[in-house]
């Protein structure tokens, strides 16, 4: 095996066998377990930096292995796989820090780590798949190792949020396995290409491929919460800070975005989908979606159910810039798979803080937190003026792209979309900006668990993550046109992507 | 001297004796160590088998029509590698079982000696006498294992087991004896180029008692009705054998019979047995969704999977993928479904009541079993990387290629209905133990045995390529 091969079964590894051994230790083994996740975190980064450099001198990092007869397992860590692979590697690295900050002192923490790593594995492996196969077997197995994350506070409420999780999830993965079976048996065992595989198949099969994307695309869907698939997404607000975390900004959401961007761009193609009319359709569902999620989110007084349907009509971004044919509006979906990650996870980790430190909830109950917690709140203020879109923020960068893009394919419509959304966005945020600095607090707070001490508003562990977060919503805005900017590396995929057929 | 073939068949039976001169204790320590041969033996014929093809072994030299015939071929190969490898970690399993359950044991290894000969017999037999003959074996032993328990209910399903048995094997003799009255030879061998699709009515009546009686002996749905009591109410090493192995055997007999000798035949019935494979996967999860007995709803479970061996028989092609997908999901059912017997032994024993309330709070307890028990439920969803996603793969992949829609819909509608009967089980885990629960400790071999049996069906979905082909080999 030469170096090129195990790099990215190292990149898997590194956070597969930290959580193996987790599972093994007992609950008592605090520092042991807080030095291997931290350990296999920061090695997963380091392996991320040299696949980084790598790809971008032009190397070519993959590994094989058959399975059965025709069937093979196959990783490929190209540009775009590694776009996905360092984000969640950095988020990861955030959200660990964060998570033992936020745990301390429950009971199963071994059980959670174990399967948080494993999530996070899966995810690797979702972003570094070869082939719809591949593709398939780190999909399914993200869906059960999140499971019991969701479930992990043991409630009847977190039980009913997770068996919801689970029918949409599972149902989806049966519509998707049928997909690429069908795929499978129509243009057998192929790679992800630039350009798509299955043009060649001829104009005899245009029928049968618009049937296999209509279930592809329902399949990653359920994950990438296309209404009318979104609806376990705000019940799974049941679970711990963290893992909403997991589930809107690093893993699973993210996965069926990813799903959709290497369906359109390297099994179908990009010109293909195109001509066989898939990508009107396409866009259509995401407006839908963006809108939709954003006139729910109006209405919920939960703070992480406002920011659950958010991200419904977040994630959609992603799949509008997909659906828009031409190179800016990838360039624009595939920064946003950044920014909303970012931005989301910043948003989450202030939730969680508000929750744990004051037990706060509500957005009615937001009153005056500004002065209680300042720097939390200043994150917070940041990540939600991101989300409108308010230059020079990561936010913007993306909705930029993506209105560029949408003039590009002829979609002026798409524009409208664009502003509705940055309007409502705007509608559900700045209420709860103007709670937090405007309005003062008159009694107690709900159920005080951290008392401020020595200028510090909340435990350390819990205050510093969404501070980096939120500093990169705003490095990533205001450095975008910089070298090794996420749109940098957006502009390298779109080029190499759209090489391969242009004229 | 050293042919792995006669000693798969003679091994068992020294044990099976010897364990009952020896008594459980040392008779245990007796079989574990055979079983290890066993295992060597049947990966040496195995080996053997891949590199250069079937082979027949005529036993003491007679050859056929005065001796008895053994034939081994790829498909023979990998059901005794499967019968061994499952039988030695049930073995380590049932030793420390029986050591907490001791009124039980006195039979166990006795019975399950001559059980494994049985099955290692019927896998190796080349005639249709010699096959009723092991499948009796394989009966009666089975049945005696139920039955060891001594409590009445136990007692009671061994009886309904039995006749099922019984009435199963005589039908399949009924049916020999007609075509041995057609054609005056059993040898499956001589058989083959005789049958065809313009046999007398005879041989097709023959045919068809011989199916009837093999699918009473598999449990499939409408025959399935002795098998949960029996399954569900067996001790769990002996639940775990006869879902695991014991239904596999004749389901074997029913492949290899329509795969060769019935060939022109099969094609007339296969339809019916797809279908029938379908009722039993809805009405087997169905069940398992409704009860509220631990075993119970695994022993359903066995009900539903084995629906999914007889959606092979309306593949069955020259491609070789549903035969693959048989292959393929007999032994992941088989390794998983041991394992989450076993799984639900050390369940039971760890809280004390056999309902799937009373799981509440155990995974603090026993997480390893937990583990276990998921990763063979993983299997038997059907969900990546496992055996239990390979087969079904290749099935799906099967019926895309021969455009039969109806048989996508069924494999995906009953992975989705075993996830839903599994995650009763799990979502048990998660939650709050009441106060008052008390935990009894278990022996560490067996929580181990039922995790390595599970990651097996689990990694076997990691690499099936040898197995696949092992499976194609022919007879040379």
């Amino acid at each position: 095996m030469t170096l090129n091969e195990a790099l990215p079964l190292a990149v898997l590894a590194s956070s597969l066998a930290p959580g193996l051994i987790i599972f093994a230790l007992p609950e008592s083994r605090i520092r042991l377990r807080t030095a291997l996740n931290l350990f296999g975190a920061l090695a997963k980064l380091v392996l991320v930096g040299v696949l980084l450099a790598g790809v971008a001198a032009g190397e070519d990092y993959g590994f094989r292995h058959a399975v059965l007869p025709g069937l093979e397992l196959v990783f490929k860590a190209d540009a775009l796989a590694l776009l996905f692979v360092t984000l969640s590697a950095l988020l990861w690295l955030f959200t660990t820090l964060y998570a033992i900050g936020y745990l301390e002192g429950s009971p199963h923490r071994s059980r959670f780590f174990g399967f948080f790593s494993l999530c996070v594995t899966a995810t690797m492996g979702i972003a570094m798949a070869g082939n719809l196969f591949t593709f398939f077997v780190f999909y399914e197995l993200l869906t059960l190792a999140t499971f019991p994350l969701v479930v992990h506070r043991g409630t009847p409420q977190a039980m009913r949020g997770g068996t919801v999780y689970l029918a949409y999830t599972l149902g989806g993965g049966a519509l998707l396995l049928t997909g690429i079976v069908w795929l499978h048996g129509l243009a057998g065992s192929a790679d992800f290409a630039h350009g798509g595989y299955l043009s060649a198949l001829g104009p005899d099969y245009d029928g049968q491929l618009q049937l296999v994307f209509l279930l592809l695309i329902a399949g990653l869907g359920v994950k990438a919460a296309l209404v009318p698939l979104h609806g376990w997404l705000p019940r799974a607000m049941v679970a711990p800070a963290p893992v909403s975390a997991l589930l809107h900004a690093v893993a699973v959401v993210k996965a069926g975005a990813f799903g959709v961007v290497r369906i359109v761009y390297e099994v179908y193609g990009v010109e293909f989908a195109q001509s066989l009319d898939l990508l009107t359709p396409l866009a259509v569902a995401a407006a839908v979606t963006i809108v939709w999620g954003s006139i729910r989110a109006l209405f919920q007084d939960d703070l992480k159910k406002r920011l659950a349907f958010s991200t419904v009509s977040q994630v959609s971004y992603i799949v509008l810039g997909v659906a828009l044919f031409g190179p800016l509006g990838t360039i624009g979906a595939l920064v946003h798979l950044v920014h909303q990650g970012v931005m989301k996870i910043t948003l989450f980790f202030c939730a969680g803080n508000y929750a744990e430190t004051l037990g706060v909830h509500k957005v009615s109950e937001m009153d005056g937190a500004g002065r209680r917690m300042p720097w939390t709140s200043a994150a917070f203020t940041v990540a939600a003026f991101g989300m409108i879109g308010v230059p020079p923020l990561a936010g913007f960068v993306s909705k930029w792209y993506l209105g560029l893009g949408a003039l590009e394919a002829g979609m002026p419509w798409v524009l409208a979309v664009l502003a509705a959304s940055s309007l409502l966005n705007a509608a559900y945020f700045l209420p709860i900006l103007h709670r937090l600095w405007f309005r003062s607090r008159d009694g107690a707070w709900p159920e005080e668990h951290i008392p401020a001490r020595g200028g510090l508003e909340t435990s350390p562990l819990l205050l510093a993550p969404p501070l980096v977060t939120a500093a990169a919503a705003l490095a990533f805005g205001l450095l975008a046109s910089s070298c090794a900017s996420p749109l940098d590396w957006a502009r390298l995929i779109a080029d190499r992507e759209y090489l391969s057929w242009s004229p | 001297m050293t042919d792995p073939v006669a000693w798969l068949i003679l091994l068992p039976l020294v044990w099976a004796t010897g364990a009952f001169v020896l008594g459980p204790g040392r008779g245990a320590r007796l079989a574990i160590g055979a079983l290890l041969v066993q295992c060597a033996l049947a990966l040496q014929l195995a080996v053997e088998v891949l590199a250069y093809g079937g082979r027949t072994h005529p036993v003491g030299g007679w050859g056929a029509p005065l001796g008895i015939d053994l034939a081994a071929d790829g498909l023979s190969a990998v059901m005794l590698l499967l019968a061994q490898a499952l039988a030695l970690p049930l073995a380590v399993y049932a030793r420390a079982y029986f050591a907490e359950n001791a009124p039980t044991v006195r039979y166990f290894w006795p019975l399950a000696g001559f059980l494994l000969a049985g099955i290692n017999a019927l896998f190796l037999a080349a005639d249709l006498f010699n096959l009723y003959v092991t499948l009796e074996l394989v009966g009666l032993a089975a049945v005696g294992l139920v039955a060891a328990g001594g409590t009445a209910r136990q007692v009671a399903a061994a009886l309904r087991y039995l006749f099922a048995a019984l009435a199963g094997s005589l039908l399949y003799l009924l049916g020999v004896a007609l075509i041995y009255g057609a054609y005056g030879t059993v040898s499956l061998e001589t058989l083959a180029p005789l049958v065809d699709a313009r046999a007398p009515a005879a041989v097709w009546i023959a045919g068809g008692l011989m199916l009837a009686g093999l699918m009473l002996k598999t449990a499939i749905f409408p025959f399935h009705y002795w098998l949960p009591p029996a399954h569900g109410g067996a001790p769990a090493p002996v639940s775990a054998l006869l879902s695991a192995l014991v239904v596999k055997a004749s389901f074997y007999l029913i492949l290899r019979l329509s795969l060769d000798v019935f060939a022109p035949l099969a094609a007339a019935a296969a339809t019916v047995l797809g279908l029938l494979g379908a009722a039993a996967i809805v009405w087997g999860s169905w069940q398992a969704l409704r009860t509220d007995h631990i075993k119970m709803l695994v022993a359903w479970s066995t009900v539903a999977q084995l629906g999914y061996l007889f959606l092979v028989f309306p593949l069955l092609a020259p491609d070789g993928l549903a035969l693959q997908a048989g292959g393929m999901q007999a032994i992941a059912h088989g390794l998983a479904k041991a394992a989450m017997f076993a799984a639900a032994g050390v369940l039971m024993l760890a809280t004390g009541r056999d309902t799937l309330v009373g799981l509440a709070g155990v995974a603090g307890r026993v997480p390893l079993t937990l583990f276990a028990f998921g990763l063979a439920g993983v299997t038997l969803m059907g969900l990546p990387p496992s055996g239990g996603f390979l087969a079904k793969w290749l099935l799906i992949e099967a019926a895309l290629t021969h455009g039969q829609w109806g048989w996508v819909a069924v494999v995906i509608g009953g992975g989705l209905l075993a996830a839903a009967y599994v995650f009763r089980v799990l979502r048990q885990a998660f939650l709050l133990a009441p106060a008052d629960s008390r935990f009894h400790p278990v022996p560490r071999s067996m929580e181990w045995t039922a995790f390595v049996l599970a990651a097996a069906s689990v990694l076997l979905g990691l690499r099936g390529v040898e197995l696949m082909a092992l499976l194609a080999r022919g007879a040379a």
